[in-house]
């Protein structure tokens, strides 16, 4: 019965034949190549493309990877202290934007912390190498911190501003009818009311940071190599079962941190 | 006077810091690509145009100026992938963000996850997994050899098909958001008028639907087109080194070429085009909201 429902000429002017399926076909090409990787993750065999039997073996040599866990290292750093000042400079940008009285050229500086998501990676990143080169400035991890600080700036500035944007300001305005200074209007009542932003902001930042490539590839050296010029460089060399346990292990770190930002996402909305 | 000097701290961490790292750096890029290289990586300050013209000429043994088109090839084939790819995402990403705003609410937040789940998971990682599909004796590889459509010799990986279908993988997901922005804000009721007034399926999309989503799609032509002119990772892992993008020859400019002021000028150059197709979108953006 239901199957022939399928067939008849569905009368819904809004209905199109054929997107469904265009979607079903879209996400099966977005998830296949994923799945791909994890089940290859799981094959003994060191061939990857032919199946000898399940195990773990891959994942416990990627663990013990000493290159895979430096790299790691340095990318959780700079993405700590890119996250940290980016974010302070995006709240600090975002509450004189949304909440300001009279701000001056308000549009122009909305573009200028905006300004990395206009360009080109590539463009940024052979700029930020000439300028540091100049500079004189040796150590990699210095270099990492800066250049990741500065293209992190729009991705912590966004749901920051639309967490203020979606928030009357009765409650700050009340408070300081209240007589309380700006300082501990802004601790006790923007600030809590601000955090859901604060945070996705901040995660969305420590995540680009940490999935840069273009900018850490150009700019790493002096003894900083992050994770993704890590695995760029494995890559390289060719398909293999380390990697795909690698690619999975990175994997299921993402949906670990996407999934809760999206949910409080959800709900503020 | 107090609310200004708020105003100004508030902002002034941004702006210091995106003038000099930022700003400072492309100002830097611009004087570079004017003067001469140094054959030692970095650059002599002594101005020429040179670095621009070796887009187009090189000099012969006699040192007379002769068009090479080897460097107009690459750029050629930035403009023409990076345009294809944003055709083809268009193409599959209209049905498939249509066919999302017609589920459920709780259908359409579960499959907008889907969508937007790959931006959080590692650049690298995802063109590894075309590589890996692609790959010699890959799945898709033994595949179509099983069913004979390809010869024993063929191989999936390392030329522009590939590149195209790597960079189709890692932005697709950034055309399917705003249309689908676009076709929510839609009024359904028009669909339903057109039908009424017996216009077919085909007549309603093409001048109700694609007219009213036009903002949308044109957002997401150019998010998607913009990282496809800089994109670096699919050109040196799927193209495999010989199939050049404008990215990745900037790249080697600044790495084993060692010719700055050259990489500066291509580097100036990708900037003018991407700012041509921004500024167009700004146009009309800006028409927009005069019209309404």
């Amino acid at each position: 019965m239901n199957i022939l429902a399928m067939f008849k000429p569905n009368r819904d002017a809004k209905h199109y034949p054929g997107f469904g399926a265009v979607g079903v076909l879209f996400f099966t090409f977005l998830y296949l190549p994923i799945l791909v990787i994890i089940a290859y993750s799981f094959n003994s065999n060191r061939i990857v493309s032919v199946w000898q039997g399940f195990s773990w073996q891959w994942y416990a040599s990627a663990l013990q990877n000493e290159g895979l866990l430096n790299s790691l290292r340095v990318s959780l750093t700079v993405a700590l202290f890119a996250t940290l000042v980016a974010t302070v400079i995006a709240v600090s940008a975002a509450l004189v934007l949304e909440r300001g009285q009279n701000v001056k050229h308000a549009k122009l500086s909305q573009g200028v912390v905006n300004l990395p998501l206009m360009l080109p990676e590539i463009v940024f990143a052979v700029a930020i190498l000439i300028l540091f080169s100049q500079l004189g400035i040796q150590s990699g991890m210095l270099k990492l911190i800066l250049a990741h600080s500065a293209f992190c700036i729009p991705f912590a500035f966004l749901p920051i501003r639309a967490r203020l944007q979606g928030m009357d300001n009765n409650l700050e305005q009340a408070a300081q009818d209240l007589y309380a200074t700006p300082l501990v209007t802004f601790r006790r009542i923007t600030l809590p009311l601000i955090a859901p932003g604060i945070f996705a902001g901040s995660m969305l930042s420590f995540v680009i940071s940490m999935d840069d490539f273009i900018t850490s590839n150009i700019v790493s050296g002096g003894g900083a190599t992050t994770l993704p010029v890590y695995i760029f460089s494995l890559v390289k060399q060719g398909v293999s079962p380390e990697l795909n346990a690698i690619s999975t292990l990175i994997m299921v770190a993402s949906l670990l941190i996407a999934t809760p930002c999206w949910l409080i996402a959800k709900r503020s909305r | 006077m107090k609310k200004l000097s708020w105003n100004f701290w508030g902002l002034l961490p941004a702006y210091l810091v995106m003038s000099l790292l930022m700003v400072l750096p492309l100002l830097i890029i611009f004087y570079v690509s004017f003067m001469t290289s140094d054959a030692y990586g970095g650059y002599k300050a002594i101005f020429s145009l040179q670095s621009y013209s070796q887009i187009f000429y090189t000099a012969d043994w006699d040192d007379n100026l002769v068009l090479n088109f080897q460097y107009l090839k690459i750029i050629a084939r930035t403009l023409f992938l990076s345009g294809a790819t944003a055709v083809i995402c268009l193409l599959v990403s209209f049905p498939v963000a249509y066919y999302i705003s017609r589920q459920s609410n709780n259908m359409k937040t579960f499959l907008l996850y889907l969508v937007t789940l790959p931006f959080w998971v590692s650049m690298v990682v995802r063109v590894y997994a075309c590589v890996l599909i692609l790959s010699n004796d890959g799945v898709l590889e033994s595949g179509l050899r099983f069913f004979g459509l390809i010869g024993d010799i063929d191989s999936l990986l390392y030329n522009n098909a590939a590149m195209m279908v790597g960079m189709v993988y890692t932005y697709i997901p950034l055309m399917i958001l705003p249309i689908y922005a676009s076709i929510e804000k839609l009024d359904t009721r028009l669909i339903e008028a057109a039908s009424d007034l017996y216009s077919c399926r085909m007549n309603t999309l093409r001048s109700i639907i694609l007219p009213l989503c036009k903002p949308g799609i044109v957002a997401g032509f150019i998010l998607v087109l913009v990282p496809c002119l800089g994109t670096v990772l699919e050109p040196m892992l799927l193209g495999g080194g010989k199939t050049m993008m404008l990215g990745n020859l900037i790249q080697n400019q600044f790495g084993v070429a060692r010719n700055w002021s050259f990489g500066a000028s291509l580097t100036v150059l990708l900037l003018c085009i991407v700012l041509l197709f921004l500024m167009f979108q700004a146009h009309r953006t800006s028409k927009l909201r005069e019209l309404s």
